[in-house]
This record gives C-alpha cells, sequence and structure tokens, in this order.
C-alpha cells in the first residue's frame, strides 16, 4: 500500500514516545515527577545532526503532522500541505521532528494519562502548562534525539508563538524562527473566544470538575459546541460562504420549522464538533486553550516586546495571512516591528489568500513558495 | 549573481562600510545583496511585490512586505544611516510625504527616478502624440505602477519646498554609459536622475 501515497508524502510514519524521568518544574509552581512525550520524525538526520527542523503545533494539533500512520488512514497529518520531499520542509534534507505538547491528548504526559502518585488519570488534576513549559519539554526532546542545534524551530498559530518562546528563551538553540499565522497575545476577542469554548465544556453536566474519566462518561456535548466556535473563528467570512453559502438539504423554500440540520454549513459544524470529540479530550481542550490566553513574552518586559526579544539571535521568519482575521496580519506585524526595533534579522510575509486563519495549514501556492524559498536559504546557511 | 545597473552602482558608492541600509522598494533584493556583501551594511528591504519578496528571501536578505503608501511608521527616527528609494518616488501615493519619512529615518536619504522631461519622452508626447514609453519607463499607460512622474527640476523644487538639502547629484543618459550631454543639460538628456540628500 506504501506505493499508494503521494510522491510528495512522506507516505507511512510510525510514532514513537519517549519518557524523561527527570522532573520537570512548571511556571505554575507545580513539578512534573516526570513525563512522556510522543512525536514523530520525517526524514533522516544527517551526520552532524545539523539539518534537524522542529515543528510545533496549534492547540488542536498532535505529533502527526505528516505522512500517515496507516496505509488506510484517510486524512494525512495535519501539515502535509508543508511537510514532504519537495514541500518548504523538505524531507530530502531535512530531519524533521514534531511532538505532542505536555498535556496534550495524544500519547504525550497530559490529562488523559496516568498520574504516577495516584495510578488514577490526572484528569483536572494536571498541571496548566505555558508555552515556555513546552519549550523546556521540547529541549529535553532535542537532546534524546542529540540535536544541539534546530536548523529552524517552526510553527503556524500557537506552534508559532513556540517558536517565538524558543527564539526568546533557548537563542543558542536555533538557527532559525519560522513564525507564521502567530501573534505576540493573543486579544482581549481571542481570550474570550477562549472563555466560550470552556464555558461550553465545564458547563456541560458530563464534565463533573475534570473527572470524567472515572465515570466513563465525557463532556462531548461541551467539546462539541467549544469546537464549533472555534471552528467559525478559523476560518473567514468569504471562506464559508464560497464553501457553503445558504445551501440547504431540503428543497428550495422547504423548510423544516425545527432545528434539525437544515443548512450545509450546519451539517459540517456539527461534523467537525463530533468527529473532535472522538480524537481529543475536553481536560486538554482547556489547558491548551489557557496557555494561549497566557502567552505574552512582552509580559515580562512590561509590555515592551522588542525588550522581550532583545536576546533572540535567529534570524526570523514571520508571514501572515490577509483573511485571517484571529491572528490577523496587524498582529504579525507587531512581532515584526518588534524585531526591527532591536536590529534583528527577519522577513516577513503578508499572503493574500481567502481561507482565514486556517491558510496556513492550506497547499495556498505563494505562502508554499515563499516558505520553500526561506527554507532553501535556511538550508544553505545550516549547509544541507 | 549579474552585475549592478549603473544606476545602481552609483548607489552603492554612496554607501559607506557598515551603513545601517533601508531598502525601499527593493524589488529582487538584489542592491542590498551587494551592499551586505560589498560594503557589509546592513538593513532591510521594503517591497510589496510578491515574486520580488520571494527573490529577497532568495537572494538572503531582509525582506519586510510593506506598502509605501502607509509611511515607515514601523521605523524609528534616525534608525538607518542611508535610505535608499531607487525607481519608484515616481510609483508612490505621496512622493513629498514619503521623502520626509525617508529623512526621519534615515540620516541621508538616496533617491533615484526616471526624468521625465529626458528628451525622447519629450519626443514621444510632442510629435507622436503618444504616451512615452522608454528603457527606464517600460510600462505601457494602462499597466504601470507610475502615478506621479516628475523632472529633474520639479524634484529639485520639491527638495526646496521641503527643507530638503541635496548633497549630490549624478545624472545618466538612456544608456547609463554617456553622461557627458547628460551632465551638461540634465533636465533634457539626463535619462535617469539620482540624488543624495539630508535634512537642510
Amino acid at each position: 500500500m506504501a506505493g499508494s501515497f503521494a510522491d510528495d508524502s512522506v507516505g507511512l510514519v510510525t510514532p514513537r514516545t519517549v519518557h524523561f524521568d527527570e522532573s520537570l518544574a512548571l511556571d505554575s509552581g507545580r513539578v512534573l515527577p516526570g513525563y512522556t512525550l510522543a512525536y514523530e520524525t520525517y526524514g533522516e538526520l544527517n551526520a552532524d545532526a545539523s539539518n534537524a527542523v522542529l515543528v510545533c503545533h496549534a492547540l488542536s494539533g498532535n505529533h502527526h503532522a505528516a505522512g500517515y500512520n496507516a496505509p488506510d488512514e484517510r486524512k494525512p497529518g495535519w501539515w502535509e500541505a508543508c511537510i514532504g520531499p519537495g514541500k518548504p520542509l523538505d524531507t530530502n534534507r531535512f530531519f524533521v521532528v514534531c511532538s505532542n505538547n505536555l498535556g496534550g491528548c495524544h500519547g504525550s504526559t497530559g490529562p488523559t494519562t496516568h498520574n504516577p502518585e495516584t495510578g488514577e488519570p490526572y484528569g483536572a488534576d494536571f498541571p496548566l502548562v505555558t508555552v515556555r513549559d513546552w519549550v523546556r519539554s521540547q529541549a529535553r526532546l532535542a537532546d534524546h534525539l542529540g540535536i544541539t542545534r534546530w536548523a529552524a524551530v517552526a510553527g503556524g498559530s500557537l506552534g508559532g508563538m513556540q517558536a517565538l518562546q524558543w527564539a526568546i528563551d533557548l537563542p543558542e538553540r536555533l538557527a532559525h524562527a519560522i513564525v507564521i499565522a502567530a501573534a505576540p497575545r493573543l486579544s482581549a476577542q481571542n481570550i474570550a473566544f477562549n472563555e466560550v469554548a470552556r464555558q461550553a465544556i465545564r458547563s456541560d453536566p458530563d464534565f463533573q470538575e475534570g473527572h470524567y474519566a472515572t465515570t466513563g462518561d465525557r463532556p462531548r456535548t461541551g467539546l462539541m459546541l467549544a469546537r464549533m466556535l472555534g471552528h467559525i473563528t478559523y476560518l473567514s467570512e468569504a471562506a464559508m460562504g464560497e464553501k457553503f453559502g445558504r445551501d440547504r438539504r431540503g428543497k428550495p423554500n422547504d423548510y423544516g420549522f425545527n432545528y434539525d440540520v437544515e443548512f450545509e454549513v450546519e451539517s459540517y459544524l456539527r461534523y467537525q464538533g463530533q468527529s473532535f470529540v472522538d480524537r481529543f479530550d475536553a481536560n486538554t481542550y482547556l489547558l491548551m486553550t489557557r496557555a494561549l490566553d497566557y502567552f505574552d513574552p512582552a509580559a515580562a518586559c512590561e509590555g515592551d516586546l522588542a525588550e522581550a526579544l532583545r536576546g533572540v539571535t535567529a534570524p526570523c521568519f514571520v508571514a501572515s495571512f490577509t483573511s485571517d482575521w484571529r491572528f490577523p496580519p496587524a498582529a504579525s506585524r507587531e512581532i515584526v516591528r518588534a524585531l526591527l526595533d532591536t536590529n534583528k534579522r527577519v522577513s516577513y510575509a503578508e499572503i493574500r489568500a481567502s481561507h482565514g486563519h486556517d491558510a496556513f495549514l492550506m497547499p495556498v501556492p505563494r505562502y508554499r513558495e515563499v516558505f520553500t524559498t526561506y527554507m532553501q536559504r535556511v538550508a544553505a546557511e545550516v549547509g544541507v | 549573481m549579474s552585475p549592478l545597473r549603473a544606476d545602481l552602482e552609483i548607489v552603492a558608492d554612496w554607501v559607506g562600510a557598515g551603513d545601517r541600509v533601508l531598502d525601499l522598494g527593493c524589488g529582487d533584493g538584489r542592491l542590498l545583496r551587494y551592499l551586505f556583501d560589498s560594503r557589509q551594511a546592513t538593513g532591510y528591504g521594503l517591497e510589496i511585490d510578491p515574486a520580488g519578496i520571494t527573490q529577497s528571501i532568495a537572494n538572503g536578505i531582509n525582506v519586510i512586505e510593506s506598502d509605501l503608501d502607509e509611511g515607515l511608521s514601523d521605523f524609528d527616527d534616525d534608525a538607518f544611516d542611508q535610505v535608499i528609494l531607487t525607481q519608484t518616488l515616481q510609483a508612490v501615493q505621496r512622493p513629498d510625504q514619503l521623502l520626509r519619512e525617508m529623512l526621519r529615518v534615515g540620516h541621508t536619504g538616496i533617491v533615484t527616478f526616471p526624468n521625465f522631461a529626458y528628451y525622447r519622452l519629450r519626443y514621444h508626447l510632442a510629435i507622436r502624440g503618444r504616451m512615452p514609453m522608454s528603457e527606464a519607463l517600460s510600462y505601457a499607460w494602462y499597466e504601470t505602477p507610475n502615478i506621479h512622474f516628475c523632472t529633474i527640476h520639479d524634484f529639485e523644487a520639491l527638495c526646496d519646498e521641503l527643507g530638503i538639502h541635496i548633497l549630490e547629484r549624478r545624472v545618466l543618459s538612456h544608456d547609463f554609459k554617456r553622461p557627458l550631454l547628460a551632465s551638461l543639460i540634465p533636465n533634457l538628456f539626463g535619462e535617469v536622475a539620482l540624488y543624495r540628500i539630508c535634512r537642510a
């Protein structure tokens, strides 16, 4: 079956896990006695480990960034558009690593895994983690893989925030930072969306204060609503209009006069919400949205982002999408401006795309071209 | 990389070793690449054309997608030694405002533009009755990005009005190689004008 994958796909990949026995002190003050990270890799690490790229995932992502985990898997990894032979993160040159974030629900230690102290799933007892905590945890993965310096740390959305945090916290450990469709902090509107999503989950009777693992029930409705809300914000009005318009299942003017699914967009949102419930954990969703809310590197410098970025040594590539209203171009420009203020090497592209925030996951031709070109430059600089 | 155009060579000669440079409308980034390599200059290019941005990235320069008509508010006062505007002045909404902005963020400005009083362009309009086209003005009237043509006289009058001091002027004739007539009667025989300017 492997031969049935596209030539520019990494094809069949097997996820791996690594356990770290060393405890991890978190920003919250809590300490994890040890932790496991699930990860995938694509391409080959070269002899001097200079061709490694870390890909950081967004809110609801995981370590399965490219290729297929099974020959009959319906959809490839979430960044299939950008990872593979000949793609921006060209696996003929680069060794691409993507881990499931700490607190995730796809194999890394998180609310669904067992607390070694109680033998029960952590559930709501899993500590809140921050973007900085993720960077610390990923740095150990780098050590484990023998990578002292990434050729690049890359990501979109929350993944872009992690790339920026890497550049701030461990400047000597990355040659380039790729920050796509991200923001230096969430807007009040963004936090508000996150809060509605969290309330949808937390007010579901099956949430049980987050300890639903012991009963077998899960806050399915709440999580579905959270995802439906999120999904609306990831698309642009134009993208939704193009995709669904006001199309209905019944005949024109033949209304059901009830609240069943009639409009195609309703059907789509319900499908997205329901399928999300099957693959995602509510506590993880709460935790990831909170990590987003908290991200604000400038806060440590009295709101001065340029000051927060002063120690960055990696040249940065920043990209945004014109129809992204969740993390609009203006948010990326703030990052660019702060980098300019302290004379950092930075390039910025504002890509015309109608898909909204989700554009960073799509094979938009100009996006691919400019990202590919930047990565070719990275490859040339690190000599691969 | 192919050699620099003659006008860009003059621009490069005006840039000092280690200068901090902002190149407005940097195109494919060729000039900045040259300045980085030959002058150890640092800095950024601003560009609006997607293809130019990609080529600039390929050329290894720092390029920021920007619309010059929105000003240079991303940059602090006196942030650069040189702010360069080659063959772009005529394509912006408000050349006067951009010139002011250039000399706000930079100590020195370098401006080059096609001289609309150049005799061949005058001939096009006066004798043939057609909108001028030349090597330096290669667009037809309906597709040109150029909206504010000016002549050498116009530019110098504007500098005067804005309190901008002209440090140096060079004028090139159409093949960039026969500057004699151009230096004698620049407004008539100069196809491309090059200026080094600063605040008065």
